[in-house]
């Protein structure tokens, strides 16, 4: 335990040393703010409060923004070690391979989670104060916190995943950006062409929505959505997440992270330093 | 139990199809200070890896004192520099050091480890400022946390200027003075040469020498260099006289076993006045590495 928390502070006095804690929050914030008053018009329209609105736009800039963030921070977490010679130094030392990813993984996913509730938190703040916030759209708002943080884990642990797989750090932030492209966007891609393609057929109806939840990114994307009317009826994206039982999203969201944090502790097994 | 503190036996290592170690057998003792020669690519790292448990063995075996290698046991008891070293150049040296006093679990007093190695004024810059012989020594910090039984250095010379050589082997002969067992792998010949008991020689993964120097001298029976100054244009009658080689005009090279050293001696002596100058070279450590690196001999 106090290994575990040896690695997980020093990780963290990292990334404040090295400003990356207050970069990422800022971007966050800054992203937040900006989306929250661009996207403050449709509010009467609609029929929602400004914060319903606001959340909608953010879920959709979570999408891309946490699993980047999540990327920039971990693609280096193993690679750059063996790369500087240090992680051969590190593992003669009495601390598991399992405790260190572990250590380096629980201060990262802290630096995350404080940059996500910060830049969320004050952007729904604002929102709440000029157009009106209820209940449902503070859980929505919650929501969107606690699940761009479930995010930010996932890509995380893929992040050590091609991290261990990769000789050098620059490979490994290579890997990081072509994951990223594919979870993100291209797998969305594929899956409209053949939703295009298709039609209407058993393809639309029954197989895509579960591939499309399958994918964690997605999976963000359907959870917050599908659960708050009011972020369904202000993003206007009803349609194939209604088909799926409400617990598809989340359960897919929930089981990435240990998924991909399993197979980033196999690679991590396999690195002969 | 053991008297040796670490114990190679039969060890071998195949990556692919080439064999990087091949029955290598190796002890030493609490105390015992061994340096580990050979080219690049001879396994010496590789070797060191195989004790620290990172790298896995095909055959034989490793013991850290009673323990396997990779164990808890083996791993709080193992010091290790790896080769040219470093950190994380965001973290101060105090940091770092920190971070492996608390792996090893033990209570270290980092600032009177950080002034012993001479990096006492720059403990809480970042590493990131530092020249490469400053990590070199915060590496060696970290080898003397928590009295090591075994300690495993990988080109600890490297990067240090000849000022921190003397003070690196100052440290490791106060390691060894304290019952550590080191095996220091190097390319430093001459420093070796004064500063360790004893001498193992991989040559393409094979152990192809294990003594002290004076008992690898004697064995390899390597030739003594007389270089002989001649006065004038008489060189080449001292060369035809005395069965050496003229290297230029005025100097002849004789090169002579331990036994006939002496013989030759006096008879250029018995030359006279022809003879200026006599400079005698006896075999190195640097001779007697090639002759076990290079010509194979057993």
């Amino acid at each position: 335990m106090t290994r575990f928390l040896a690695i997980a502070s020093t990780e963290m006095l990292i990334l404040r040393r090295n400003r990356w804690l207050l970069m990422a929050t800022v971007i966050m914030l800054l992203f937040a703010l900006a989306l929250t008053f661009a996207g403050s018009a449709p509010t009467g329209s609609v029929g929602v409060d400004m914060l319903t609105v606001s959340v909608t736009s953010m879920t959709t800039l979570s999408v891309y923004l946490a699993p980047l963030l999540a990327l920039m921070i971990s693609f280096d977490a193993i690679a750059g070690e063996a790369e500087r010679g240090s992680l051969s130094l590190l593992l003669s030392y009495p601390a598991g391979r399992g405790e260190i990813l572990l250590g380096k993984f629980a201060a990262h996913l802290a630096a995350l989670a404080f940059a996500m509730t910060v830049g969320f938190g004050a952007a729904g703040a604002i929102a709440a104060w000029f157009g009106g916030a209820g209940a449902e759209s503070l859980t929505a708002l919650a929501r969107l916190i606690g699940t761009s943080i479930l995010l930010g884990a996932v890509f995380l642990a893929l992040g050590y995943l091609v991290s261990a797989l990769s000789r050098s750090a620059t490979a490994a932030a290579g890997l990081s950006a072509g994951l990223w492209l594919v979870f993100v966007v291209l797998y969305d891609l594929g899956l409209l062409g053949a939703v295009v393609m298709d039609g209407s057929g058993t393809f639309t109806r029954s197989i895509f929505p579960w591939l499309m939840v399958a994918n964690p990114a997605d999976a963000f994307r359907v959870w917050n959505i599908s659960a708050s009317d009011g972020v369904a009826m202000a993003s206007g994206m009803v349609g194939a997440a209604q088909t799926l039982p409400a617990w598809a999203a989340p359960l897919s969201l929930a089981l990435w992270p240990l998924l991909a944090f399993a197979l980033a502790r196999a690679a991590f097994k396999r690195v002969e330093p | 139990m053991t008297d040796s503190a670490l114990t190679i036996e039969h060890v071998r290592k195949d990556r692919g199809k080439t064999t990087v170690l091949d029955d290598v057998s190796l002890r030493v003792a609490p105390g015992e200070r061994v340096a580990l020669l050979g080219h690049n690519g001879a396994g010496k790292s590789t070797l060191i890896k195989t004790i620290l448990g990172l790298t896995p063995l095909t055959d034989g075996q490793i013991r850290i004192g009673d323990a396997k290698p990779g164990s808890a046991v083996a791993r709080r008891t193992t010091a290790y520099l790896p080769e040219a070293v470093s950190f994380h150049p965001a973290l101060t040296g105090r940091e770092q050091l920190q971070l492996f006093a608390r792996l090893d679990g033990q209570k270290a007093d980092i600032t009177g480890l950080l002034d012993r190695v001479g990096l006492g004024d720059a403990m809480d810059r970042r590493i990131g400022a530092y020249s490469k012989g400053m990590r070199q020594r915060l590496g060696l910090a970290q080898v003397l946390l928590g009295n090591p039984k075994v300690a495993l250095l990988d080109e600890p010379t490297s990067g240090l200027d000849p000022i921190s050589r003397q003070d690196l082997y100052a440290i490791i002969d106060e390691l060894a003075a304290n019952g550590t067992a080191v095996l220091i792998a190097s390319h430093a010949l001459t420093e070796v040469e004064a500063q360790t008991d004893r001498i193992a020689i991989l040559r393409k993964g094979i152990k192809v020498a294990d003594d002290t120097l004076e008992n690898l001298s004697a064995q390899a029976g390597l030739p003594t260099k007389l270089r002989i100054r001649a006065s004038g244009d008489h060189a080449d009658e001292v060369a035809e006289a005395t069965g050496g080689t003229r290297i230029n005009c005025a100097s002849v090279e004789i090169l002579c076993t331990p036994d006939r050293k002496m013989e030759a001696l006096r008879r250029v002596a018995a030359m006279g006045e022809v003879i200026t100058d006599i400079e005698m070279t006896p075999p190195r450590l640097e001779d007697l590495y090639r002759h076990y690196a290079k010509e194979g001999a057993q």
